[in-house]
This record gives structure tokens, C-alpha cells and sequence, in this order.
């Protein structure tokens, strides 16, 4: 359904220091891939370059051509905005119809199908200041849902979520794996990542392991994942490693 | 007698009507804006924009006099450089630009008033600074008239993209919606309605009709859609009875406009139904579910 996403030997940075430091890999298409590593390891960072967000400090992202879905973390949204929960739904069609095109009926009840399949039904007029996180959540998984992309990238899905909201909405993250879309998830939860993502990145800076998550995930590979994140030099100098 | 409260002023006096005009042209364009500052939480910038173009008003001023093009002139040069230095400031200190934007607007004010005090007299200060409503000329009326209408266009044209970008700019990026793009149109929308508000308001409250009917509709609604309109709504009715006011009772009409448009604001944050003060301590029943 669509083609793989390439890092070559990429490295992303906050005031150069970095981030995400000389990574190369594949999210194979209609992969289903699970990114974990300690706070600060440069997890958000690494999904905001694949979507563009983030400017490389080096290597390169081959992208498929088709779009790619962001889920940002919740806590980058101003949840009391002034908007309905439809209009919200509805932003997923952007790709298509952008700035200034009509939305058609069709869109309009892709849009109310969107809500009632994230369980959100009857909230179309409902202000986004009143639901819940759970519900905010469920609302963004509606627009990706509209969206429709074949590439679609999770920051922490699931965070701030009751297990009921979380059992709803990883069932439609495995629904898009079994349509051939390419999922990535960043993700805290060890034991879920076990349980239902084929793949693991153990991101810890540096790449740790990008493999199978029985494989990636293994004592070993976490202890290193947890000491990299603790040794942070505030006086390092450049790199030296050839790019 | 309702005649003679209402209709009978603007019948019998020519500059009556036109400050109604020029009032209500600012009335229809300028709160919508304010909506968007406000859910930007640039509240405050518009006044740094009011205050910022003092210079420029006084450079067009010290060179061709009391003229509307050249102020006009002066003010749009300045008000663009106090908007891309603002956005210079802000993305430099990583928003936390309040410190950096107070020290701009002081320096500006400061700057405009010594300027103008040191080619003309009081009159024409007190001109600049305050405004006057009652004076707006023919080409006052254009402007206002001419920015409130490409306003309003801009507006409609640019709508779903402004409230993209305020909701989320991140979606607005990474759907390649040029955010960017839009915010510096909007920004350039209210350094026009600025200046516009300029000639009748004069520095000092210019973004009167602009920011306080906006923070009043925020009371009103639950959408920005209808927050704009009962923005506009407010500012309209402001008008109106701030300039009445100011012919009944006698007092300097720009700032009665204004009074009239914070008592919108106050009887907003009382009464409207949207988070108001009277609607907290109402008790309703609670529903089933």
C-alpha cells in the first residue's frame, strides 16, 4: 500500500546538541513498529523529522510519497479552544480539499462516521473545552481516521487514558496494520508493546536495537537504553563521527 | 423622545454621521481580528502595534502635516517593522516576548511624542494621541471604510486557515497548510485596522473597538465563528451609544466610545452564558446523563 520510510544515518538536535544521534533503519510498508526509549531520548523528536517537522542536523529520510498522519501528544493542544468536535474531525480532510474548497456531504459524514467509530457519536456540536482527555484522544484518532493516510505516526497514543479508551483505540491502530498502513507508535508501556507490536526501535539517543521486540527488548538492551540517557555532557564538543 | 435621544443628533449633525460611519466601518472589521489575537493570547500585542506606529504617524505628520495619506504612510512603515520585530523578539526568546514588547511599545510612545512635541503644539499631540472622532475628514472615511471592507474579505478568503493555524499549528505544518504565510497576512490585516482605528481613536485606544469587544464575545459563544459575530455585534452597539453618549452628556466622544465598549465587556462578564459570573451562581438541576 505504500512505500518505506529510509532514515540514512540521521541525526536530529535540540541547540546542537543532539537528539536523535546517527540512526539508520526502515519502517518496512504496512510495518507495524513500536519506538520506546527513557524520556529525553529523542522519541517525539525522531516522529516530528519523519513528518517534516524537524530539520535534520544529517543524513537523510527517504519518505513514500503518500501523506503521513501525525498524532501529536496531547499536551501540545490547546484543549480549550473554541471549536466543535466535528470541525476538529473534519480538519483530517485538509490534504484534500486545503484552504478554500467546499466540503461535500460525503466528507461531511466521513467525518460524522470518523466520531462514531471512535465512539464520539453525538458529539459533533459538542465544544472540545468539554470532553474528557480519554474523549479529546478518541477525537484525534477521528481526524486521523479521516485522514485515511497510509503512513500514520503516534506520539504516546495513549497516555492519560482510561484502559477502556485505550483498549478502543489500540483496536483501530491494529485495525490500520491489518489494512497495510505503516504504523509507528512512540510508547511507554512495555508489556503492551510486547503484546501487540511486531517491531521495536529502543531509542536511547543512540539506536539501541531496531528489530523484532523480543530481540529489542531484552534486559540487556534496556539497561544500556537507560545509562546513554543519563549521561548527558553539557560541555561536549562536536561530533566526530563522519557523516 | 426617542426620536430626539437617538435619530435627531445624527439628523441635524453632519459630523455626527460621519463619526457613526467611520465607527461602525471599524466596528464590522476590527473585533473578528481581536478574536484571533485573543485566542492567540496576543492581547496585548495590538496595543504594542497601536503604540508602535507613533513614530511613523509623527515622521508622515513632521513632513506633510495633519495629512491622512502621508500619517497613513508613516504608520503602515512602522507598524510592519514593530510586527516582524515582535516576531524576531518572539521567536528569539521563545515566547516569552512580554518584557521585550513592553520595552518596544515605551520606547516608540516616547519616541512619537518627542517627535511630534518638537514640530508642533499641543493641539495637534493631544490630535495624534487621542484621536478625534468628531474630525475624521473625507479620506479618514475612505480609509476606514476601504480597510474595514478588504478586511472582511480577507477574513472569509483566509478563515479556515487562521483558525487551523491557531488550533494547531503542528497539524497546519505538517499538512503543509503555510501557517506561516497566513499569520503574516493576519498580522498585516490588524496593522491595517490599527491605523484605520488611528485616525478616530488616536494611540492611545485605538484597539478599543478591537480587543474589548473580542474579549466580550469570548462570553457569548462557544465557536470562534460566533465569537466574531457577537465581537461585531458589541462594537456596533458601543458605537452607537458611546457617540450619543458623548453628544448627551457632553463628554470627548472617542473616549466615550470606548467606555461604552468596556461596559460591553463588563456586562459580558456578568451576563453572558459562557463562563459569566450570574451563570455560576444560578443552580440548575443537574441533567440525567
Amino acid at each position: 500500500m505504500s512505500g518505506a520510510i529510509r532514515l540514512c544515518d540521521v541525526t536530529l538536535s535540540h541547540d546542537r546538541h543532539p537528539a536523535v544521534h546517527h540512526l539508520s533503519g526502515e519502517f518496512a510498508p504496512g510495518s507495524l513498529t513500536a519506538i520506546v526509549g527513557p524520556n529525553g531520548a529523542g522519541k517525539t523528536t525522531l516522529l516530528r523529522a519523519i513528518a517534516g517537522l524537524h530539520r535534520l542536523d544529517g543524513g537523510r529520510i527517504e519518505r513514500p510519497a503518500e501523506r503521513i498522519a501525525l498524532l501529536p501528544q496531547m499536551t501540545a493542544l490547546d484543549r480549550s479552544f473554541p471549536i466543535f468536535c466535528l470541525d476538529v474531525a473534519m480538519l483530517g480532510h485538509w490534504g484534500r480539499v486545503g484552504a478554500f474548497r467546499a466540503i461535500s456531504p460525503n466528507r461531511r459524514a466521513a467525518a460524522e462516521a470518523a466520531l462514531e467509530a471512535v465512539g464520539l457519536g453525538g458529539f459533533a456540536r459538542r465544544p472540545v473545552g468539554s470532553l474528557s482527555a480519554g474523549q479529546f484522544q478518541r477525537l484525534l484518532f477521528a481526524r486521523l481516521l479521516v485522514q485515511d493516510a497510509p503512513v500514520i505516526l503516534l506520539d504516546e497514543p495513549f497516555n492519560a487514558v482510561d484502559a477502556r479508551t485505550a483498549a478502543d483505540l489500540l483496536r483501530l491502530v491494529l485495525e490500520w496494520h491489518g489494512q497495510g498502513r505503516t504504523v509507528v507508535a512512540v510508547l511507554h508501556d512495555l508489556d503492551l508493546v510486547r503484546r501487540e507490536f511486531p517491531e521495536t526501535l529502543l531509542l536511547a539517543r543512540d539506536p539501541i536495537a531496531w528489530c523484532r521486540t523480543e530481540e529489542a527488548l531484552t534486559a540487556a538492551n534496556r539497561l544500556r537504553a537507560r545509562m546513554m540517557a543519563e549521561a548527558w555532557d553539557a560541555t561536549a564538543g562536536p561530533c566526530g563521527i563522519a557523516a | 423622545m426617542l426620536y430626539d435621544l437617538l435619530i435627531a443628533p445624527f439628523a441635524e449633525f453632519g459630523f455626527l454621521r460621519r463619526a457613526l460611519v467611520g465607527c461602525l466601518a471599524l466596528s464590522v472589521a476590527a473585533p473578528p481580528l481581536g478574536v484571533f489575537l485573543m485566542l492567540r493570547r496576543m492581547s496585548l500585542t495590538a496595543d504594542v502595534l497601536a503604540h508602535g506606529i507613533l513614530p511613523g504617524v509623527a515622521a508622515g505628520f513632521i513632513l506633510a502635516g495633519l495629512s491622512v495619506t502621508a500619517m497613513s504612510l508613516g504608520g503602515l512603515a512602522a507598524g510592519l517593522l514593530v510586527t516582524l520585530g515582535a516576531g524576531a523578539i518572539s521567536r528569539a526568546t521563545g515566547g516569552r516576548e512580554d518584557s521585550a514588547l513592553a520595552a518596544l511599545y515605551l520606547l516608540a510612545l516616547a519616541l512619537g511624542v518627542t517627535m511630534v512635541s518638537a514640530s508642533a503644539g499641543s493641539v495637534e499631540l493631544t490630535h495624534l494621541l487621542f484621536g478625534s472622532v468628531l474630525g475624521v475628514d473625507d479620506p479618514a472615511l475612505f480609509m476606514m471604510a476601504g480597510v474595514s471592507t478588504v478586511t472582511l474579505l480577507a477574513l472569509s478568503l483566509a478563515w479556515r486557515p487562521l483558525v487551523l493555524e491557531c488550533f494547531d499549528p503542528s497539524f497546519a505544518a505538517a499538512e503543509g497548510a503555510r501557517g506561516g504565510a497566513w499569520h503574516l497576512l493576519f498580522m498585516a490585516l490588524v496593522v491595517l485596522n490599527v491605523l484605520a482605528a488611528f485616525q478616530a481613536l488616536g494611540t492611545m485606544m485605538a484597539v478599543g473597538l478591537m480587543m474589548l469587544p473580542a474579549v466580550a464575545g469570548r462570553h457569548w459563544a462557544r465557536q470562534v465563528g460566533g465569537m466574531a459575530y457577537a465581537a461585531s455585534l458589541i462594537a456596533i452597539l458601543a458605537s452607537v451609544t458611546g457617540i450619543l453618549a458623548s453628544y448627551h452628556l457632553d463628554v470627548p466622544t472617542g473616549p466615550a466610545v470606548v467606555l461604552s465598549a468596556g461596559a460591553g465587556w463588563v456586562i459580558s462578564v456578568l451576563a453572558g452564558p459562557v463562563d459569566g459570573v450570574l451563570a455560576r451562581f444560578r443552580r440548575h438541576r443537574h441533567l440525567t446523563g
